[in-house]
């Protein structure tokens, strides 16, 4: 009906549109003038979430199961709402490390693990392949139905020809074409492809225009309104039953399984991590395409059902493909335009799936498959290159025109067995294997890679086993008994009831098993090990990436050296030597340095060029690459604990809160203890101040009173008025004791007190002192003997200061002797190193409590029976301090009732000098 | 009648002055050295007057003021306590103790003799 050569110079003009806008966009881009910049490109991006599968497919179930094509879109709606938080989170850290796809993401996740990278990269193609050879269908099937209308049930024949009579073939070598211009026209560290994102939106637009295009002629031009559409198929029995009893439309399991399908698809598809994570430009974009984007499904569902039901009530059952009804509706009425903007549309949905998968698989298959094999082949050189761009490149585009025709190669194979919905649905569970892994490793810090490996492996394992093979038994591909009887005719492994599992739909059936196998061995292998080193750190930096988002956070556990020039030539290798001098000039500025030439290579370098070269390769590459010019010094066994221990800023943070309170506990408690020792010293100046007054206070009443009582009783007798005259100058000589020996005190504990050290004789003080006090021994009959050897050696000290201490010694123990046959002997000895005096009596004794406190001030043994103890309380405190004073020691031994000995030390003269030097 | 006085002193030349100045006017003075000796005392014969210095050995004047107010038969004995150390808490404390007076040393031996009369004069309301 229509002309071939039409819709072909049509097509080409709608793709060479493509071109102009792609192009435009990437020379604003490269201006600085970024037209995809704002929330609603970054929305309408996002929906290349709605291929040729929304655009024909819904219809098409929507003609067969009622609203059974709801939940692909409910999925997707409810994620949005969970965007905030996990997308958000996926794109933080995707910029923070310049992740470019899913694979990176993942295998940077589980400490750079390359074959973790590989096998999602595997997963992800073998996924997505029946996926774009469901777009390619769709192109074919559209052109076929466009060219042979009304002849529309031979649609599909297209699979059968050749490749080269094919058109589907040219389709796909154009779309190569395309990608393979837009989407590898340089390498990029962050891997945006902004002219290409500005073409997927255009594309979003022109499908969303052309399908409510079509729904409003079916509703509004066929029909007369919603009501009218809906009533005329409540009329009809077939229908009334598809559309309220429910009809086919699955039961709650399938409704359920779709839904988390979908919702795990959005974030997980490859091209979905492309738009949404890697070509966002600014994360507050979220913001708004978190409502946005549920308002698009929302509007391109909209006028799914009065399609679907115009189609059925329009043309007669099983002539017409229902998944061709936004073709054939306004054919059949002879709209030609209209059907040739369906087309359009059609082909915008699935040229831009086609481009964004292709790119996003590319980049996996050259930076976490193809790079890390050659890489490690050493006979290739690779790494002595000049210049790897070139072959990066090379190896992207190849991967592209690969995916494609494996794509073509599906659709050749098995894309006649199955409804558009059902290839899709292949690909989205393929995709839902990387969700334990993924969602997993976002939140949780336990996930290791054997665990990620594993878990991966064995929901492949069972995605290939129990969903993808069947689809090629299916086809006559392999034989159809492999479904009826099992493997090896094992009735327990039929690939579609596995274990006896009857009563659930492939998809559902092969989610339940999958993700048991998945999720049973991520968690079970994660919990197994723990997590080395590497991986603990990438999960601390990932699950944590809130806390810390400063791009250099990675060079904390990198050291070692190398120069600028390697670094630079190595980065010039994977991104060329033009754009690697740019790139560092980048740096350079960013670090506020004038000129590249002043950059210093340290690790913030190191690791901006590894996250350069990262966006080129992959990470996990990359931290190879740099590795290799790098002379990491190697790690010592603690500075590795210290990495595990530290390995994210929000654990050091927590610790130095942790020091810094420890510190301030500390501080706190030095200035508790500070403050309690001023507050004894200041209770101890207290009780000295009151001590001294008291002691003060004591003579100075008798004194005043006797004055008083002689100024007042001029008449008392002689005898009486000597006593009491004699008693004031008593109490007045010990008034002035008293204040000289508190000053004396005062002055020696506060440095000030005068001394005039020189060599003095003991033997000479101990005969004055004793001199002195015989006397009065002699009126108290006290035996006061002296015992000294022939010849002593001089010591050095103050012969005052002793001569005092010598004498307060024997008036202590004069004072103390009560019996008749008291004796005080004095006693010198020449030990090794010093001379020991010491003065025995044979009085009252000390108790061991009071021997502790007679030395400190004012201290006096109260118990004497002969009532108050004579003397100030300060001679011992004062002799004490005189004897330290010259490096000896004062101390008492005693038997309380046998008498007590106080010794002290003199240190000879070498001795008595160094301590004077100290 | 003669008022009987009790001295509590361990200050030799102290207790002789204020033996002097209470014997030259009339009373019948009694003296003790030390608490122990003090309490010896007062369980023989009931003064109307203990003079009490605070620091004593072995059992303290406030020790001494507690015990006493504890015994019924010297309810109607007069304290006053003579103390060395002036801080207005120890004074208050010898108060709350039972004491009915104080004196602080040094003191002027007319005021001592005033505040004996005065405080001999006026009869003592015990359990106050």
């Amino acid at each position: 009906m229509l002309s071939g050569a039409l819709i072909v110079v049509l097509s080409f003009a709608y793709v060479g549109l493509l071109f102009a806008i792609a192009y435009w966009g990437d020379k604003r881009a490269d201006a600085g003038r970024s037209i995809i910049a704002n929330p609603y490109i970054y929305t309408l991006s996002l929906a290349v979430y709605c291929t040729s599968w929304t655009f024909y497919g819904s219809v098409g179930r929507a003609a067969t199961s009622g609203i059974g094509f709801l939940p692909i879109y409910l999925g997707p709606t409810l994620m949005a709402a969970l965007w905030w938080y996990v997308l958000l989170k996926m794109v933080r850290i995707s910029k923070a490390h310049r992740i470019t796809s899913i694979a990176d993401f993942i295998a940077s996740r589980y400490g750079k693990s390359h074959l973790l990278g590989g096998l999602v990269t595997v997963i992800a193609v073998l996924g997505i392949v029946p996926y774009i050879a469901l777009q390619l269908k769709a192109i074919s099937a559209s052109f076929s139905t466009m060219l042979q209308y009304p002849n529309t049930v031979a649609s599909g024949s297209a699979a059968s020809l050749p490749f080269l009579q094919d058109n589907t073939f040219y389709i796909a070598m154009l779309l190569a074409a395309f990608t393979i211009l837009f989407g590898t026209r340089h390498l990029d560290a962050t891997e945006r492809h902004e002219g290409l994102v500005a073409a997927i939106a255009f594309e979003s637009i022109v499908k969303l225009v052309a399908f409510i295009a079509v729904g409003v002629f079916v509703t509004w031009g066929m029909f007369d309104g919603f009501a009218d559409v809906f009533n005329k198929a409540a009329a009809s029995p077939e229908l009334n039953a598809l559309l309220f009893q429910g009809g086919a439309s699955g039961n709650y399991t399938t409704w359920a399984s779709l839904t988390v399908l979908s919702m795990l698809a959005i974030i997980l598809l490859p091209r979905q991590f492309q738009v949404a994570v890697v070509e966002n430009v600014d994360e507050r974009h979220l913001n708004k395409a978190i409502w946005l984007f549920p308002l698009y499904l929302f509007a391109i569902n909209i006028f799914v059902l009065p399609i679907a039901l115009g189609g059925l009530m329009h043309f007669p059952p099983g002539t017409v493909d229902a998944d061709t009804y936004v073709l054939t509706l306004p054919m059949s009425e002879h709209r030609t335009w209209l059907a040739l903007l369906a087309f359009i549309g059609g082909l915008s949905a699935a040229t831009g799936m086609v481009i964004v998968e292709t790119i996003a698989l590319s980049t996996m298959v050259c930076n976490d498959l193809v790079m890390p094999i050659l890489l490690r082949w050493k006979f290739l050189r690779l790494t002595e290159r000049p210049d790897l761009s070139g072959l990066l490149l090379g190896i992207r585009r190849a991967a592209i025109v690969v995916v494609l025709v494996l794509g073509y190669g599906y659709f050749h194979l098995a894309g006649e067995a199955y409804a558009l919905v059902s290839i899709g649905l292949i690909s989205f569970t393929a995709v839902a294997q990387f969700a334990p892994a993924m969602i997993g490793g976002l939140f949780w810090k336990g996930g290791t890679r054997l665990g990620a490996l594993l878990g991966l492996g064995a929901g492949f394992l069972v995605w290939l086993y129990s969903l993808l093979l069947p689809s090629f038994a299916k086809s006559g591909w392999l034989p159809i008994t492999f479904l009826t009887e099992g493997i090896f005719g094992f009735d327990l492994l039929k690939p579609q009831q596995l274990f006896g599992l009857t009563g659930l739909d492939d998809i559902s059936h092969c989610l339940f098993w999958s993700m048991i196998a998945n999720i049973g061995c991520y968690v079970g292998f994660s919990l197994w090990r723990r997590p080395t080193a590497a991986e603990h750190s990438q999960a601390n930096l990932f699950v944590d990436v809130f806390r810390h988002v400063t791009p250099g956070s990675g060079s904390r556990f990198w050291r070692g050296s190398a120069t600028v020039a390697d670094l630079q030539t190595l980065l010039g290798r994977f991104i060329g030597p033009e754009r690697a001098n740019e790139s560092f000039a980048a740096y350079a500025r960013s670090q506020g340095i004038q000129g590249s030439e002043q950059v210093t290579a340290n690790a913030v370098l190191v690791h901006y060029v590894e996250s350069q070269i990262a966006g080129a390769i992959g990470s996990a590459s990359a931290r190879d690459m740099v590795a290799s010019v790098v002379v990491e010094e190697p790690l010592a066994l603690d500075e590795v604990m210290a990495i595990i221990d530290e390995a994210s800023q929000a654990l050091a943070y927590s610790r130095q809160l942790e020091q810094k309170s420890r510190e301030l506990e500390a501080a706190t408690n030095e200035l508790r203890g500070a403050n309690q020792r001023l507050q004894e010293l200041d209770r101890l100046k207290d009780d000295f101040i009151s001590t001294v007054t008291h002691e003060l206070r004591t003579p100075l009443t008798s004194i005043r009173a006797f004055s008083e009582i002689l100024s007042d009783n001029p008449q008392l007798d002689p005898a009486q008025r000597s006593k009491f005259l004699g008693i004031i100058t008593r109490e007045s000589e010990r008034l002035t004791r008293l204040i000289n020996q508190v000053l004396d005190l005062a002055k020696i504990e506060s440095g000030a007190a005068d001394w005039h050290p020189g060599s003095i004789d003991m033997r000479e003080v101990l005969d004055d002192a004793v001199t002195a006090l015989s006397q009065i021994c002699k009126e108290r009959n006290i035996t006061l003997d002296l015992q000294m050897p022939e010849k002593i050696p001089a010591v050095m000290a103050d012969r005052d200061r002793v001569t005092q201490v010598v004498l307060n010694l024997l008036s202590n123990a004069a004072n103390f002797c009560d019996k008749p046959d008291s004796r005080i002997a004095v006693s010198l000895v020449t030990e090794k190193s010093a001379l020991r005096v010491a003065v025995a009596d044979n009085g009252i004794g000390i108790s061991p409590a009071d021997q502790a406190v007679i030395f400190e001030k004012f201290r006096q043994v109260s118990d004497s029976p002969a009532g108050k103890p004579r003397g100030s309380g300060l001679g011992l405190a004062i002799s004490r301090e005189i004897i330290r004073h010259f490096g000896g020691r004062l101390w008492v031994e005693s038997t309380p009732g046998r008498g007590s000995t106080f010794f002290f030390t003199l240190p000879l003269q070498n001795e008595a000098a160094a301590a004077q030097a100290a | 009648m003669t008022a009987s006085v009790l001295i509590v002193e361990d200050e030799e030349s102290i207790l002789l002055s204020l033996e002097f100045l209470l014997g030259k006017e009339g009373y019948a003075v009694t003296t003790a050295r030390d608490g122990a000796e003090a309490l010896r005392l007062l369980e023989q014969s009931v003064p109307d007057l203990v003079l009490l210095d605070v620091m004593l050995p072995l059992i303290d004047g406030f020790e001494l003021c507690a015990t006493m107010r504890a015994m019924p038969a010297l309810a109607g004995t007069r304290i006053m306590l003579v103390t060395a150390r002036g801080r207005e808490a120890e004074i208050a404390r010898g108060l709350a103790l039972g004491a009915d007076t104080y004196l602080t040393k040094p003191f002027s031996t007319r005021e001592l003799m005033d505040r004996v009369r005065a405080l001999l004069a006026s009869p003592r309301t015990s359990g106050a």
